[in-house]
């Protein structure tokens, strides 16, 4: 094995994901066999070949660009309306900024 | 007449001339669910007023004698990682549990001005991360061919429903076969078109790059008569393609003489008998009706799933990010600072699977590995997609089996996720190249009446090249009416 729990810890640190001890030796294992398995492109010589991000759109030049024009959207009513804690136009967090 | 039986193009025909009015059809469909979908559990939630509503605006016009749209009366069922306005759409995880979205996908807007009623949404795996629907947060669906067995995945739910006469068509979504796979174990006819060809505004994202829209039926003239619906340029997704959407279901009549058949070597390897017989005697079929096989190589194949799951998974784990608990969605209920409302928001709310391939494309993605993964990923899906355009240069179309297996016990594969991707293999390569593939009954497989274990469904995939949608559905068509083998 590879992996280790160390970067185990640290990969989900990034992903803002707190794992429990038990989801860490569990995912470890996992993560392991499925890098092991995606080394196999390793196999290709790809000296040359062009990294393809997606399929890109057909059409005439230009057309997936709109007027950069304000349009009616939300309401603010309606944009808070799935909040967890909403306020007065705002969605409320955790103080991020601590006072004196 | 049963009107959950009938397919599209006979509910539209019944509603037409009066036979039925669209309320009659809609009520028939909300009974059935009542009665039968406590079995299949293909819903997570139904819309009965939306969907009543709707058939009543249907039934005003017959009565005045307006002109309807192409899906009047027609019942739809929507897989629930689509918007709809005003009625939750989960993507079947608790960190949406309750979310109720302010606006519809492009799609929905266009079936329902089309005349479809909406009767709820299916049941998927989370995010549509799976191939079997156990990965939802809430329930299994199971396969209506056998209630032990999965319906396959990510949208087992819209392929169950439609399989069990529980909707007359629905709306899936496919990121590496999540419409096609489903279709092929449930036995009913699913489509991915060209990556561009349906507006993907209100899909929630799980890879942007590969992510489709697209429609189940029990026949492939009701597939035609949804895409027709759903396709074309939409200004709200940049990614949709400014090319002209042909009509479809008259495209279907065409001649499929002398069309040419690629068979790709690559796909027969180590293929079982179960799946190898029905595919060879649905090919020998092809050849009958005037189609001309020629054997093709896709010599990088063996290769997609690695690409697959190192693209997918980078893209999903910068998607998800989003799901933070402060717009929308469920927040933790207990927590300190911003940080750790964050993190504890993301553990309780997603489930194993989205948390593992979140991890595996954060550390894909993440600095020292961006090379050897992602990098290197993208690098092969050119050649992935070259391999498609080099074959396309002899054959019109590529004919595949969908799955690898027929739909296999619930809870059988749940423990080696490594498992569960490789049954991907057939279809992974036509959502990475962005060409359209079809998938439709081709017989079944199996099956032993002294143990009570019944014969399951083959599905039977053919490729096209881009935008060429009209072909593929010419082609799945004429080889439904050969084979008889539309209505599962």
């Amino acid at each position: 094995m590879d992996l280790t729990e160390k970067e185990v810890r640290y990969v989900a640190d990034l992903a803002h994901l707190k794992l429990s001890d038990e989801e860490v030796r569990r995912f470890m294992p996992q993560l392991d066999s499925i890098l092991a398995y995606v080394a196999k492109l390793n196999e290709l010589d790809l000296e040359g070949v062009e990294p393809m991000a997606q399929v890109l759109a057909e059409g005439p030049a230009g057309f997936a660009l709109r007027p950069d024009a304000s349009r009616p959207m939300f309401t603010p009513e309606v944009a808070l309306a799935d909040a967890p804690d909403p306020g007065p136009g705002l969605f409320k967090v955790p103080r991020v900024i601590e006072r004196d | 007449m049963d009107l959950t039986a009938l397919n599209l193009a006979e509910v539209r025909d019944v509603v037409r001339r009066k036979a039925a009015s669209a309320e009659e059809v809609v009520l028939a469909h909300l009974e059935r669910i009542k009665r039968e979908d406590q079995n299949t559990r293909a819903y997570l939630t139904l819309s009965p007023e939306r969907a009543l509503e709707q058939a009543a605006r249907v039934d005003r016009a017959v009565a005045r004698g307006e002109p309807l749209g192409p899906l009047a009366g027609v019942p739809v069922a929507v897989k629930d990682v689509i918007l709809t306005r005003g009625v939750r759409t989960t993507c079947a995880s608790r960190i949406l549990e309750h979310y109720i979205p302010p606006y519809n996908a492009t799609a929905v807007e266009r079936l329902e001005a089309a005349g479809a009623c909406i009767l709820g949404k299916t049941n998927c795996d989370e995010f549509a991360m799976g191939s079997s629907t156990e990965n939802s947060g809430f329930f299994a669906t199971r396969n209506p061919h056998g209630l032990d067995r999965v319906p396959g995945g990510s949208s087992g739910g819209s392929a169950a429903a439609v399989a069990a006469n529980l909707a007359t068509v629905a709306l899936g979504s496919d990121t590496g076969g999540s419409i096609r796979q489903p279709a092929a174990l449930c036995g009913v006819a699913g489509l991915m078109g060209t990556y561009g060809r349906v507006s993907r505004f209100g899909l929630v994202a799980f890879a942007s790059s590969l992510d489709h829209i697209g429609p189940f039926g029990r026949s492939v003239r009701d597939l035609a008569a949804v895409l027709q619906t759903i396709a074309g340029r939409d200004s709200n997704d940049s990614t949709s393609a400014e090319v002209p959407v042909p009509d479809y279901e008259s495209e279907l009549e065409g001649s499929v003489k002398g069309l040419r058949v690629g068979v790709p070597r690559e796909y027969f390897a180590g293929l079982s008998a179960e799946i190898g017989d029905p595919i060879q005697r649905g090919i020998d079929l092809l050849q009958s009706i005037g189609c001309t096989i020629v054997p093709v190589t896709l010599p990088h194949t063996d290769y997609a799933i690695a690409t697959y799951y190192i693209i997918a998974t980078a893209e999903a784990s910068s998607n998800l990010a989003r799901y933070d608990g402060v717009r929308y969605g469920l927040r933790a209920s207990e927590y300190g600072d911003l940080r750790d409302m964050y993190e504890r928001t993301r553990d309780a709310g997603f489930g194993a699977e989205v948390k593992r391939r979140i991890m595996l494309g954060t550390y894909a993605l993440s600095s020292g590995y961006y090379e050897a993964y992602y990098l290197k990923a993208q690098r092969v899906r050119s050649l992935l997609t070259r391999d498609f355009s080099q074959a396309f240069q002899s054959v019109d179309v590529i004919v595949t089996p969908t799955s690898p297996v027929p739909a296999f016990k619930i809870g059988e594969r749940t423990d080696d996720p490594l498992q569960m991707y490789l049954a991907d293999i057939y279809t992974v390569t036509a959502s990475l190249s962005g060409i359209p593939g079809i998938s439709v009954p081709c017989g079944k497989t199996g099956g032993d009446a002294t143990i009570g274990l019944p014969p399951l469904p083959v599905g039977m995939q053919l490729l096209g090249r881009h935008f060429d949608e009209a072909r593929l559905l010419r082609a799945a068509y004429a080889f439904e009416r050969a084979g008889g083998f539309d209505g599962g």
